[in-house]
């Protein structure tokens, strides 16, 4: 918004200036100081000490360099685990934003049930997942559970989903897009109202009238902003999955549902091999940002209008 | 030629009415069957964890599903879930620990992102851009040196130590700048000739403009921070202090996952203090959520 | 044909009723123009004419056949939205060609990566390209086909959604307020751009504007429309000359109509301010008038110039504006708590210094309206003038 030149400014002599200045950093101080600590050294903590051997507890540690890091890659359950989240991801983000934005779709014409819907896809997002995890245990159990009871009625094996190496990851995956899919539905009903009504009236006189028209010639140009943020907040979300493995499967069965965060909380809190954790949080850290450049990169080539 | 021309016609117009009325009936019902379905799906989990919670293990345990049970053990679960492990407690630890994060990060980010947005001050340009840095930094990466400092200041098990690395919240920085850059600077200019402090300005003017855009964070930030485990995780292992998450974590444990009916009663109360703040401030909740997609 | 009847159209938003049983037929050709505050129900009007609102009951008719089942792309009529509605992420070129892919490709020759498997869409799309450059041509956008509308200046978006509408060929071109988001200048320019073009085409226009100088200068004929009812129809000068409603009268014209509170005394007679004007009307004594008297239709003399016999007002005068080539002078009634009654003069006019001047008109110039604000016929008070003459034509200025 820019500002009208209805007032001029305030008459500015140097202690003015001085006054303002000394303001605003007296303001954004507290907000810096915090920053160094919570952010910008732990940041430089955590790549320090993946150069070294610490463990917590030791009285010194020794500079390793790379060490960690080559370790990291040579060893089989860091290497799966990476590759179980990587699974992860690719199985949640189809469904978490493919899947939202159907419903988004289907859900913004609607009038008279519309509030309904808003609350029932919106409702895991508000939910604790560790209480909701301990209910989906409950729904997937082989014997106790509805889904094995319809399963069976249905005439189909009974299957563990939760107890087979197979199973575990994309069970824990669909949960996973259980609770992002209202979240991105919201994301995108908002997106689908920022496109100007007329457009699509334009579009009917026009001959653009069916469904799929409307959708191909405006919706999905339109939404282009929006679904590239929904792709990489979805993406970045199901990178640092925990919760789900930490009291679901505990990385079981058989390190079938280790993910990296949970290789990382192991290492660096239970196992307390500081230095090595710290190496895989460089690595994790690095996954994060990747995702995150590619939004800033592919929203800038993106033509905004 | 008479292709020319032919390419250029129309194609014939398709439909009656009738068979238009026919075909929006059809899709609107599809429409609702996938609806209701997903529905279904999404709310599957709820329905289950409140009926269980008022089963008894007998039924729980038999073969057949009934949706509804059959006879009432609602008091003894719930009894056994609150007696078994401080659940209330838990909530307790949820509200507090919300509650003092987010009063600090208001304090902080409001200053800060009002400074930002209007005033001229050194390394102002410097700020911003490790504000946009620490978006893409989750929690999770500086939580083991953080854990190393407070464990050496013997500070962990402490309210003060679930709470600290959220006091700065850059997502709130990141989102009151860019409301209050939108704000008139001629207010402030007249503001200032009244004989305002800055810091008034800041208090007494501007925040109550940015309201929605506060109410909207402030929802984020409890939801969030309600239902997170990693970091309390890491800190806390005295469950007087757990918040929901971790209590919920430890209550499984003790329970070693036989007395569903226990479990889901407490998987009910831990869940009910947010479903239903959101089923009352449903806008609220949802505008704090397009709010991080209006960049 | 591109006549458009309109039967009986009625039109409610919940409760609220927005037309009221509209009848109209436009002639093949012909320059309609929908004119009326906000709020009268002309753009819901054009909308359903365009099938992107449909009607609660009564019938649309297109060259004699009925189009109410027929869904907006069917019916051979395009549109100019108030907003323009331009597809942003499309370029100019795209643009004015979307009408023409709809309407002559078939599904599978549209949807992406699908439709290379085409080979009647190559030779669909080089038809297409050259109407969509001939069109180009007709409103200088040539050289923009490239652009987003983003990187337009309002005119040109504005010829872009025209190019977009006539590059259909539609029998009816509706439009919706189109000059409204353009600058003054760009206004006036554009409505001598639509009158050439409506000459060129020769297509039946129906235009909504809330503008009366758009109404006047524009179009063959203009429908006056109030609250869900079209209170006159008529050609411009129809509705400026004989205004059927004080609403018309008020509308039609700038600055606006004066009106005056009269009465009718004795044998018809009509009295204004207690003296006696040399008309006549049909209404029985006692009746309240509003008098109606144009800027344009008063003179403004020296108090010592009025002549007898003629109407006349004394008047002081309050303020003069200068418009350059003529005044508009603001005067205040003695006497008389009204709002003030303005008059045009040439620049020239001199006034006396105690701006006490008198105020002189054609009584045959007014219009008179009755308390339901009808226009009510007069005739000359003298006997021997045949009834219903015709009133002085002042010819109409903008």
């Amino acid at each position: 918004m820019r500002t009208s030149a209805t007032l001029p400014p305030p008459p500015r002599r140097s202690r003015q200036l001085w006054i303002e200045r000394l303001t605003g950093a007296g303001f954004a101080m507290p907000a810096f100081v915090l920053l160094l600590l919570t952010n910008l050294l732990p940041l430089i903590a955590v790549f320090y000490l993946s150069l070294t051997d610490y463990e917590f507890g030791a009285l010194d540690a020794a500079f390793v360099g790379l060490a960690n890091v080559k370790k990291a890659f040579a060893d089989p359950v860091i290497r799966r685990s990476i590759s179980n989240t990587l699974i992860y991801v690719a199985i949640v983000l189809p469904g978490a934003v493919v899947l939202a934005l159907v419903i988004a779709v289907l859900v913004h014409g609607r009038k008279r049930m519309r509030s309904f819907y808003e609350v029932a896809y919106f409702l895991p997002v508000t939910s604790t997942l560790i209480a909701m995890a301990t209910v989906w245990q409950f729904l997937l159990h082989p014997r106790l559970g509805p889904v094995n009871g319809a399963l069976r009625w249905l005439g189909l094996p009974e299957v563990p989903f939760l107890s087979d190496p197979a199973w575990a990851l994309p069970t824990l995956a669909v949960i996973g897009i259980w609770q992002l899919l209202g979240f991105n539905m919201v994301l995108f009903l908002a997106g689908l109202s920022a496109i100007p009504k007329d457009l699509y009236e334009a579009a009917e006189i026009d001959g653009a009238a069916s469904g799929i028209d409307r959708f191909l010639t405006i919706t999905w140009p339109l939404l282009g902003p929006t679904t590239m943020f929904v792709i990489v907040t979805t993406s970045i979300t199901a990178f640092k999955v925990f919760d789900t493995v930490a009291v679901m499967t505990r990385g079981g069965p058989m390190g079938s549902s280790e993910v990296l965060l949970y290789n990382i909380y192991l290492e660096g809190f239970q196992y307390f091999h500081t230095g090595y954790a710290a190496a895989l949080t460089v690595i994790f850290l690095v996954f994060i940002l990747a995702f995150s450049a590619f939004q800033t990169f592919a929203l800038d080539r993106r033509v905004h209008y | 030629m008479g292709t020319a021309a032919a390419l250029a016609q129309p194609l014939p117009a398709q439909a009656t009415p009738a068979r238009i009325r026919i075909g929006r009936l059809t899709s609107l019902a599809a429409t609702h069957a996938v609806l209701l379905a997903g529905a279904a799906f999404m709310l599957l989990p709820f329905i289950w964890m409140l009926t269980t919670s008022l089963k008894s293990p007998g039924e729980i345990f038999s073969a057949d599903f009934t949706l509804w049970p059959r006879k009432f053990s609602a008091v003894e679960n719930y009894d056994r879930a609150l007696t078994s492990a401080p659940l209330l407690r838990f909530a307790l630890n949820g509200f507090i620990i919300c509650f003092g994060i987010l009063v600090v990060q208001l304090l902080v980010a409001i200053p800060c992102a009002y400074a930002l947005a209007k005033l001229k001050f050194p390394g102002r340009n410097l700020l911003f851009v490790l504000v946009l840095l620490g978006l893409c930094i989750p929690v999770q990466v500086p939580a083991l040196p953080l854990y190393i400092a407070l464990a050496k200041l013997e500070l962990l098990n402490t309210y003060f130590a679930i709470m600290f690395p959220f006091f700065l919240s850059v997502f709130a920085i990141f989102l009151f700048r860019q409301f209050f850059k939108g704000f008139p600077d001629d207010i402030i200019h007249a503001a200032r000739l009244d004989g305002m402090s800055e810091f008034e300005i800041v208090w007494r003017i501007v925040v109550p403009s940015a309201w929605p855009a506060i109410a909207a964070f402030s929802v984020f930030s409890t939801v969030a921070h309600w239902n997170d485990l990693y970091w309390p995780l890491i800190v806390v292992s005295d469950t007087r202090l757990a918040p929901p998450p971790l209590g919920m974590m430890f209550f499984a444990d003790a329970e070693t996952g036989s007395n569903y009916g226990a479990l889901t009663a407490a998987a009910t109360i831990l869940t009910a203090p947010l479903v239903i703040a959101f089923l009352v401030a449903r806008r609220r909740f949802i505008e704090g959520i397009t709010m991080t997609g209006v960049k | 044909m591109a006549a458009v009847e309109l039967q009986s159209i009625v039109k409610s938003f919940g409760a609220t009723p927005v037309l009221r049983g509209i009848d109209l037929a436009v002639a093949d050709g012909e320059f309609m123009t929908l004119v009326g505050p906000s709020g009268c129900g002309k753009t819901t009007l054009i909308r359903i004419i365009a099938g992107i609102e449909s009607q609660d009951s009564g019938s649309v008719l297109i060259g004699g056949s009925a189009i109410d089942h027929l869904r907006p792309h069917e019916r051979r009529v395009a549109m100019v939205f108030q907003s323009y509605a331009l597809y942003p992420h499309m370029s100019v070129r795209a643009n004015l060609s979307l009408p023409l892919v709809m309407s002559r490709l078939r599904l599978h020759e549209r949807l992406p990566l699908v439709r290379l498997l085409s080979g009647r869409r190559r030779a669909v799309m080089r038809g297409i390209e050259r109407e969509v450059e001939a069109v180009a041509q007709q409103l200088q956008l040539g050289a923009l086909l490239d652009r987003r509308p983003a990187q337009l200046s309002g005119g040109q978006r504005q010829r872009v959604a025209l190019g977009r509408a006539m590059v259909r060929h539609p029998d009816v071109f509706l439009m919706d307020e189109p000059l409204s988001n353009l600058d003054a200048k760009l206004r006036v320019h554009m409505r001598t751009e639509l009158a050439e073009l409506h000459q060129r085409l020769g297509a039946t226009f129906i235009y909504v504007t809330h503008d009366q100088v758009e109404a006047m200068t524009m179009s063959n004929r203009v429908a006056m429309m109030d609250s869900g009812d079209i209170i006159q129809l008529g050609t411009p000068t129809e509705l400026y000359a004989r205004p059927a409603n004080v609403k018309v009268a008020q509308f039609i014209g700038s600055p606006a109509i004066n009106l005056l509170p009269g009465t009718v005394g004795a044998g018809g007679r009509v009295e204004l301010l207690g003296r006696q004007l040399a008309l006549e009307v049909a209404l029985p004594a006692g009746a309240a008038l509003t008098i109606g008297i144009r800027p344009e239709a008063i003179a403004a003399r020296p108090a010592t110039a009025a002549q007898d016999g003629e109407a006349w007002l004394l008047a002081r005068l309050r303020r003069r504006e200068n418009l350059g080539p003529e005044h508009i002078l603001h005067f205040d009634l003695p006497g008389a708590d009204l709002a003030p009654i303005v008059c045009r003069a040439p620049a020239q006019l001199h006034l006396p210094a105690d701006g006490q001047v008198a105020l002189t008109f054609d009584t045959m110039a007014c219009h008179l309206f009755d308390a339901s604000g009808a226009r009510v016929a007069a005739r000359g008070a003298n006997a021997g003038e045949a009834g219903g003459r015709e009133p002085v034509v002042v010819p109409f200025r903008s």
